[in-house]
């Protein structure tokens, strides 16, 4: 059997992976991608308890999860189309009318 | 059992006159606030004659208290509101509702041109509402509402020409030097808490009836002498006297109701009234009587060499008061009262009267400028004249009989160093008021005012300099006429016989086992065969310096009036000190306030407040933008900053928990 760990650190690589992205990219959609990414390390390590101790909360907490990123994907792709149209760029150092 | 006679509506009275004319009379025409003000005031007055006339007719049991609510009630230790009439409080609910409504007619006539006219009768009746809480209170603590309330209500009236810087500075001098003897006031009424839990006076009689006299100082020695500090305060006695002569700054009639006639005289009634105490404390006696002394003498002195008539009414008050406490000092609280009661008439009729001459001559106050005036105001004349005698103690007049009562007791149980004293100033009090009133009325007339034949009658300001010198009108001569019949009759007043019984229970002489202690008190005139004759015998002095006085100041101020001048040249280094009032204001600067002022300047404000406070409030400020100038790099508005400065410090948090776990 694979030890916890091995799954953390996965996780954790996965979730650092997001950080960065989500730092260091000027995509607005490559942004969002690297959010997904994050959740989804986090849901590893959900899953990875949830194995470890025999408790269901850990999965049913990674459905929720996935509810929200999809909600938030709904919301966050209409939101993207809309900065498209309107802008005409995807650089999101460009969005940035809120800024004083 | 005795009626009630709803004493709290007295004093009450007054108050709703007070905020009626505070709070509407700014809209109110002149004729209603008058109205207001001389109505409930004379409401007043005539509650308390009601009064009055049950206690004459002999029905009332005194003393007698009425319990209006409870106040404080604290464990043991109580405090109400609740009024005691007895005949030293009688006195002096008459004296100040019947003087005080008198003054508040003769305002309506001579402030009528003024501005803040409704200000000025509220604030007067706030101070009879203060006054009546004072002489009425049935304990010190309810006593002492009423002594600041008064002293509050000076210190409104001292300053009501607030334009005047000179006013302004008098009201707070005098409000400043009253704390000073309100701290001692103060002072003795802890220690008489912790010794009795009481404040009642009828508690405090009892415990201290129980004590033996002092040999030396002892408790009652030091309550009596707070008390006295307190009572120099009010009553502007050596040392705190300083006040008096100039709250003058303030409109006339307040100076001839609060400055001559009630206020001051509240810390006469105050040590009357706690005469148990003195009585038991003959060290604290010795006091009274050496500070009144004093005052009495260079009081006088002072006021022989003042050019500006109020001041020399001043100078006279303060001397007075003097006697007052001589009087008292000599155990002889009845003559006390009895000449704070003739006081309050002559010198009343005194202020108001050199009122109605600075009326005449459109504000002008320097004696050196009057004169002649007896054809022109003649009704001002008499009355000044029915007032002077009076003071001078000249018989039959109201003064002299108070006055000789005084000297009689001081002779008889003080030193007789005392009573020499207190001659030499009857002498020179004679000789001012004399000299004042040859100056004012006699001879020539040394103003610039151009005779005043020009005959209308109706009420001019003064101040305002429309010319003519004039009579004052009807409104201002009644109370003035009203009061020199009074103080020419005022001395058959039988107050000393019927204070008589306030002053015996429970006084020294009751405790001593001497038996007959009511008799005693009354007995100083029959006390022995002899001394009736030398009664008389300083009757003859006390007339002789008054005369004297007369003699004087007729031969110095009006055959010969070139030689006062030649005179004070002749003595000029003592002159000039008595003028310049010994110079006490110029030594309490060095002494006291100078090294004051100095002290705040030095190390409270620039040490303290600058050095310190504000310090510690800059810097303050100062850091927090500077931290500010640094932190506020971090709210870029750029997004992915923000995201960055997240993860760094939920990395932080992780590498904290980390360590945490590992060490």
């Amino acid at each position: 059997m694979i030890p916890l760990s091995y799954y953390l650190v996965l996780s954790a690589i996965l979730f650092a992976c997001g950080v960065t992205g989500f730092l260091i990219k000027r995509n607005i959609i490559t942004i969002f991608m690297s959010i997904e990414l994050m959740l989804n390390g986090v849901n590893l390590s959900f899953v990875a308890f949830a194995a470890q101790w025999h408790a269901l909360s850990g999965q049913v907490f990674v459905f929720f999860v996935m509810v929200v990123a999809a909600a938030e994907a709904a919301v966050g792709l209409a939101i993207i189309i809309s900065v498209y149209r309107t802008r005409e760029t995807l650089n999101v150092d460009r969005v940035n009318l809120l800024k004083l | 059992m005795n009626p009630n006679f709803n004493l709290w509506v007295i004093p009450v009275l007054a108050l709703t006159g007070a905020a009626i004319n505070g709070l509407f009379g700014r809209r109110f025409p002149k004729q209603v606030v008058a109205a207001v003000g001389l109505l409930f005031t004379g409401a007043a007055f005539l509650w308390a004659a009601r009064v009055a006339l049950a206690v004459f007719s002999g029905s009332v049991l005194l003393p007698h208290t009425e319990l209006l609510a409870s106040w404080i009630r604290s464990g043991s230790f109580h405090a109400d509101f609740a009024f005691y009439l007895d005949q030293l409080s009688m006195v002096m609910l008459l004296v100040v509702t019947g003087v005080g409504f008198l003054i508040h007619v003769y305002s309506v006539g001579y402030m009528w041109e003024e501005g803040g006219f409704y200000r000025y009768f509220s604030y007067l009746n706030l101070f009879m509402f203060f006054m009546l809480t004072l002489v009425l209170a049935n304990n010190y603590l309810l006593m002492f509402i009423g002594w600041e309330g008064v002293g509050l209500a000076s210190y409104l009236l001292i300053g009501f020409f607030f334009l005047r810087d000179s006013a302004a500075a008098a009201g707070k001098k005098a409000f400043i030097t009253n704390r000073i003897g309100d701290f001692g006031f103060l002072i003795a009424l802890f220690l008489l808490i912790q010794k009795f839990g009481s404040l009642d006076f009828t508690t405090v009689a009892e415990g201290v009836g129980k004590l033996p006299t002092e040999a030396g100082f002892g408790l009652l020695t030091a309550v009596g002498i707070f008390l006295m500090v307190g009572a120099c305060g009010k009553s502007a006695q050596i040392p705190l006297y300083v006040w008096l002569p100039d709250a003058m700054e303030g409109p006339t009639p307040v100076s001839a109701l609060i400055h001559a006639a009630t206020m001051v005289t509240a810390g006469v009634y105050m040590v009357a009234r706690s005469h148990v105490i003195f009585d038991k404390a003959p060290l604290a006696l010795a006091v009274v009587a050496i500070i009144g002394t004093l005052t009495a003498f260079f009081a006088a002195t002072i006021g022989i060499t003042q050019t500006d008539i109020k001041r020399v009414l001043a100078y006279s008050t303060v001397s007075q008061l003097g006697y007052m406490f001589m009087a008292c000092g000599a155990a002889a609280y009845a003559a006390g009262v009895f000449h704070l009661m003739t006081h309050a008439f002559f010198k009343g009729l005194l202020f108001l009267g050199s009122g109605s001459v600075i009326h005449a001559l459109s504000g002008e106050q320097d004696m050196r400028n009057m004169g002649g005036l007896r054809k022109k105001i003649p009704w001002t004349f008499a009355v000044m004249t029915a007032g002077t005698v009076a003071i001078a103690g000249i018989p039959p007049f109201a003064g002299f009989w108070s006055k000789d009562e005084i000297l009689w007791q001081v002779y008889s149980h003080g030193p007789k160093i005392l009573w020499a004293l207190g001659l030499l100033t009857a002498f020179i009090t004679s000789f001012y008021m004399f000299r004042l009133w040859f100056m004012t009325f006699f001879g020539e007339y040394r103003g610039k005012l151009e005779s005043g034949d020009h005959g209308h009658g109706d009420a001019h300001g003064h101040g305002h300099g429309h010319g003519g010198i004039h009579e004052s009108p009807m409104i201002m001569i009644v109370p003035l006429v009203i009061l020199a019949l009074l103080s020419i009759g005022g001395g058959f007043i039988k107050a000393p016989e019927f204070l008589a019984p306030v002053f015996a229970t429970g006084s020294v002489h009751v405790e001593a086992g001497h038996g007959e202690g009511a008799a005693k008190v009354e007995g100083a005139v029959t006390e022995a065969p002899e001394s009736k004759s030398t009664e008389y015998w300083l009757m003859g002095f006390s007339v002789g310096a008054g005369g004297l006085g007369l003699l004087l100041a007729y031969l110095l101020y009006h055959r010969r009036p070139e030689l006062p001048g030649r005179i004070a040249d002749g003595i000029s280094g003592l002159y000039r000190t008595v003028a310049s009032k010994y110079y006490v204001d110029e030594i309490y600067n060095w002494m006291l306030i100078a090294p004051l002022i100095d002290v705040s300047r030095r190390w409270l404000w620039r040490g303290v407040d600058q050095g310190g406070i504000d310090t510690v409030v800059n810097d303050g400020a100062i850091g927090a933008r500077e931290v500010g100038e640094i932190a506020r790099h971090m709210q870029s508005g750029n997004l992915r900053s923000y995201a960055g400065w997240l993860a760094a410090g939920a990395a932080v948090v992780v590498a904290y928990m980390v360590w945490l776990g590992v060490r």
